[in-house]
């Protein structure tokens, strides 16, 4: 078993929340990744199966959804955003900063298993840009300072990359 | 500082909280609406508003209400668009995180409106904050008896859903949308049928975006006309404008339809940053054509971008000082379209990868001479023959970056080097 028995439970809860059992398709996704942090064969079939639903539909569904990794993760995902907003204020240079910090390309993990690397498009903050997403938290109007800071914080065990903050946005 | 309709509390403390906002006057018009109107005078209402689809197409929202069958048995649903992606948009995000019950007022009164009694909202699973806003406003809005059984003993039933996103940009296009809510992997639906006929499970469906719904509260608190006392006749209203890119001041302006771009450039967002000469503007979210310097006298309405060539979208006001390559801006730009399409479509699928990699090859110094028309002739290919607009949505920035800066690509293919100080990586 590669799901608990309380995210089990949730999926069931779902099954008859819509008019088809297939609609629930999506948060059970949501429900996988908050557990595994990571949407694996394994885990969807799993998940598939409780909610009884195929397993190729499941893949099928989730191998298009890029918010959910597909393989496990450093426990600090940055995603960090190079569209063009992004961009214009810096995104690129940053990306390249934190290669740099943490001997990292793009797409990779550090050897500790604690930080994996993403670009990832538009987050829908530009205005507050360059930003990244790491677990359930935007970090807005990064500059190299904040992204030490936050490193370091990391590194050291500080606040987990869900934890939230009453007010994200810096507006 | 002219009249704000939406943000007129989004800076006042706590206006997440249902007190908080009953007490500036939350709650009134649904009150009004469930004892005063059968739900047709609200369509005649909105209709007479002119209020317009805030999403990119403009669509007026009462007349799409219209749409919807008058005699069916099957039931009709409610989707409020929150699956905001377009590079250079960010207002439904701050108009769900930080006043999420003007929202879920709009889609009640809207929801009874279209006689349905459930509605879900799709919101981008990026947006973890802004759904938990929403979801706890559900929550205190049922809590009052706004949502649920017999809203307000009108005998009216209503319940909303979230439903969270995966990460994908097509899942803003309605049918995309429909398809993700359902569970299946969400390529676009060839049109007709429209969604007002047949849209999820096959039953009529609304879809509306986040900014449009949360305008409806006040028009049916103030009224049809006051609300055309604002903006243009053919764009009424006011509109979010979000400004990103080399500017002083990036963020959510609220302001008129039809304020002027100059103006909202250089007042409202504080001009250019290191006061640079300006280079280029995309006026209406990344997939808008592309303005010049020399074209940003234009008003920020429908009609008067449509004249100039270009369109409002979403109103995502991108802009870039002199220092930017256009090459790499619209590398930046088909990198997206290409990531984001569905694969449904050969001429999008294929053609965003091979415009991409063109100009991939233009950045590295590699592009040949005839590539500035191939890429034009692949953009051409494009508009106008996929399912859904995002073929359209990349082949427009690629013709209007061509259009207005082609001396750049040109040079670029013939051994020169690239222009200005700011490229980017790409990979």
């Amino acid at each position: 078993m590669y799901l608990s028995e309380e995210t089990r439970e949730k999926i069931k809860a779902l099954r008859d929340k819509y008019p088809t059992k297939k609609a629930a398709l999506l948060p059970t996704l949501h429900l996988v990744f908050d557990e595994c942090g990571y949407l694996g064969t394994d885990q969807l079939d799993e998940a598939a199966d409780v909610l009884g639903i195929s397993r190729l539909e499941i893949n099928e569904a989730a191998s298009f959804y890029t918010l959910f990794p597909k393989h496990k993760v450093g426990k600090y995902l940055l995603q960090v955003c190079d569209n063009i907003s992004c961009s214009l204020r810096g995104a690129d240079n940053l990306v390249g900063y934190i290669k740099e910090k943490l001997g990292i390309e793009v797409g990779d993990t550090t050897p500790d298993g604690l930080f994996t690397l993403w670009t990832v498009e538009c987050l829908g903050s530009c205005g507050t840009g360059p930003v990244m997403q790491v677990g359930d938290r935007y970090y807005e109007k990064l500059t190299r300072e904040k992204v030490d800071k936050l490193l370091d914080k990391w590194k050291n065990g500080g606040e987990d990359g869900s934890s939230k903050e009453p007010k994200q946005s810096d507006r | 500082m002219s009249e704000k309709i939406l943000f007129k509390y989004i800076d006042y403390p706590d206006q997440d909280r249902i007190e908080t906002y009953i007490k500036n006057g939350g709650y009134t018009a649904l009150r009004k609406v469930l004892k005063e109107y059968q739900p047709e005078e609200v369509v005649d209402i909105v209709k007479a508003s002119w209020l317009r689809g805030r999403g990119g197409a403009g669509f007026p929202t009462g007349v799409k209400w219209s749409f919807l069958p008058k005699d069916g048995n099957k039931p009709i649903y409610l989707i409020v668009n929150g699956d905001e992606s377009e590079p250079g948009t960010f207002k439904d995000r701050q108009l769900m995180e930080y006043d999420p019950h003007q929202l879920i007022e709009g889609a009640i009164i809207s929801a009874y409106a279209i006689r349905c009694h459930t509605a879900f909202i799709y919101i981008r699973g990026e947006f973890v904050r802004p759904a938990e806003q929403v979801g706890k406003a559900l929550q205190e809005a049922k809590d009052k008896g706004f949502l649920g059984k017999d809203i307000l003993g009108s005998g009216y039933d209503l319940d909303i859903h979230i439903v969270r996103g995966g990460g994908a940009y097509i899942c803003g296009e309605e049918t995309s949308l429909m398809e993700s809510i359902e569970g299946k992997r969400p390529l676009s639906r060839q049109k007709p049928p429209f969604p007002a006929i047949e849209g999820l499970w096959g039953c009529p469906t609304i879809i509306n975006n986040v900014e449009t719904l949360s305008n409806i509260p006040h028009i049916l608190n103030n009224g049809a006309e006051w609300y055309k006392s604002f903006g243009t006749e053919k764009s009424p209203g006011t509109k979010i404008f979000c400004l990103s890119g080399h500017i002083n001041r990036p963020g959510n302006y609220e302001l008129p339809m039809g304020v002027n771009l100059k103006e909202l450039i250089y007042e409202y967002g504080g001009g250019i940053i290191d006061d640079r000469p300006l280079k280029a503007v995309i006026p209406g979210g990344s997939s808008t054509p592309i303005l010049r310097a020399d074209e940003i006298d234009v008003n920020m309405d429908f009609e008067s971008l449509a004249a100039a060539g270009t369109m409002l979208g979403s109103a995502g006001v991108i802009v870039m000082h002199d220092g930017t390559c256009m090459v790499s801006a619209l590398q930046k730009l088909t990198k997206f379209y290409e990531h984001e399409s569905c694969g449904k479509c050969s001429p999008c699928r294929e053609g965003t990868n091979w415009m991409n990699k063109i100009l991939k090859r233009m950045l590295k110094g590699e592009g040949r001479p005839e590539d500035v028309d191939l890429l034009y002739d692949i953009a051409k290919n494009i508009l106008g023959r996929t399912v859904c607009p995002l073929g359209d949505a990349a082949a427009m920035p690629v013709i209007g970056f061509l259009d207005k800066f082609r001396d750049e690509f040109e040079n670029i293919c013939n051994g020169g080097k690239p222009k200005g100080t700011i490229h980017f990586p790409f990979n």
